[in-house]
């Protein structure tokens, strides 16, 4: 991956504290997985903003790279790489990531 | 694509021992759920389970299977919540 993609990578992350690489957007995802990402964020009451990884081909292959995770979506919180939609489910489902995407007071 | 015999071969190379299972949830061959119970998961985090999973099925990951919606389990943890 080129270091420019590498940096635009890094640049969202931190500038981002709850960061979701999806297929899509928030009101119109593209994918069931994306959608169900967004979902599991939206009820664990984060503020996360997303990265249409459809408009930018670079990140869409970067971000694969940059994770070491073969799949869209990818979810990244306080800078950590936090895992896929499945992973976000589980962490849902037990309350984790509600406590994970609270602003650490 | 990929059969479903080939993941399922693949899978329990990687997890000698363990208990795998995969479904083609929709009949083309690359959307795919897998649930791999395996001792090898001790001690290791969702995302070092993937990992291990997709570092598993390598470029098959990359290029045959569009979706895999994965369960890691250890035995004991498959025994307590029995799904």
């Amino acid at each position: 991956m080129r270091d420019d993609v590498r940096s635009k990578i890094q640049g969202y992350i931190q500038s981002n504290r709850v960061l979701l690489f999806m297929k899509g957007t928030k009101q119109f995802p593209q994918c069931g997985f994306s959608a169900r990402a967004v979902e599991a964020l939206k009820r664990s009451g984060a503020e996360f903003e997303t990265i249409n990884v459809l408009s930018d081909p670079e990140i869409r292959e970067g971000i694969k790279e940059f994770s070491n995770w073969p799949t869209i979506p990818q979810v990244y919180i306080d800078g950590q790489f936090v895992g896929g939609s499945d992973i976000l489910l589980e962490l849902f489902q037990s309350g984790e990531l509600a406590k994970l995407v609270q602003p650490k007071s | 694509m990929i059969e479903p015999s080939e993941l399922l071969r693949m899978l329990q190379s990687a997890f000698p021992g363990g208990d795998v299972q995969v479904e083609d949830l929709t009949g083309t061959r690359d959307h795919y759920r897998a649930v791999v119970v395996s001792e090898a998961f001790e001690g290791k985090g969702l995302i070092e389970r993937h990992r291990a999973v997709y570092a598993a099925l390598g470029d098959a990951m990359r290029s045959k299977i569009h979706a895999l919606t994965l369960e890691t389990k250890t035995p004991g943890e498959r025994g307590r919540r029995l799904t």
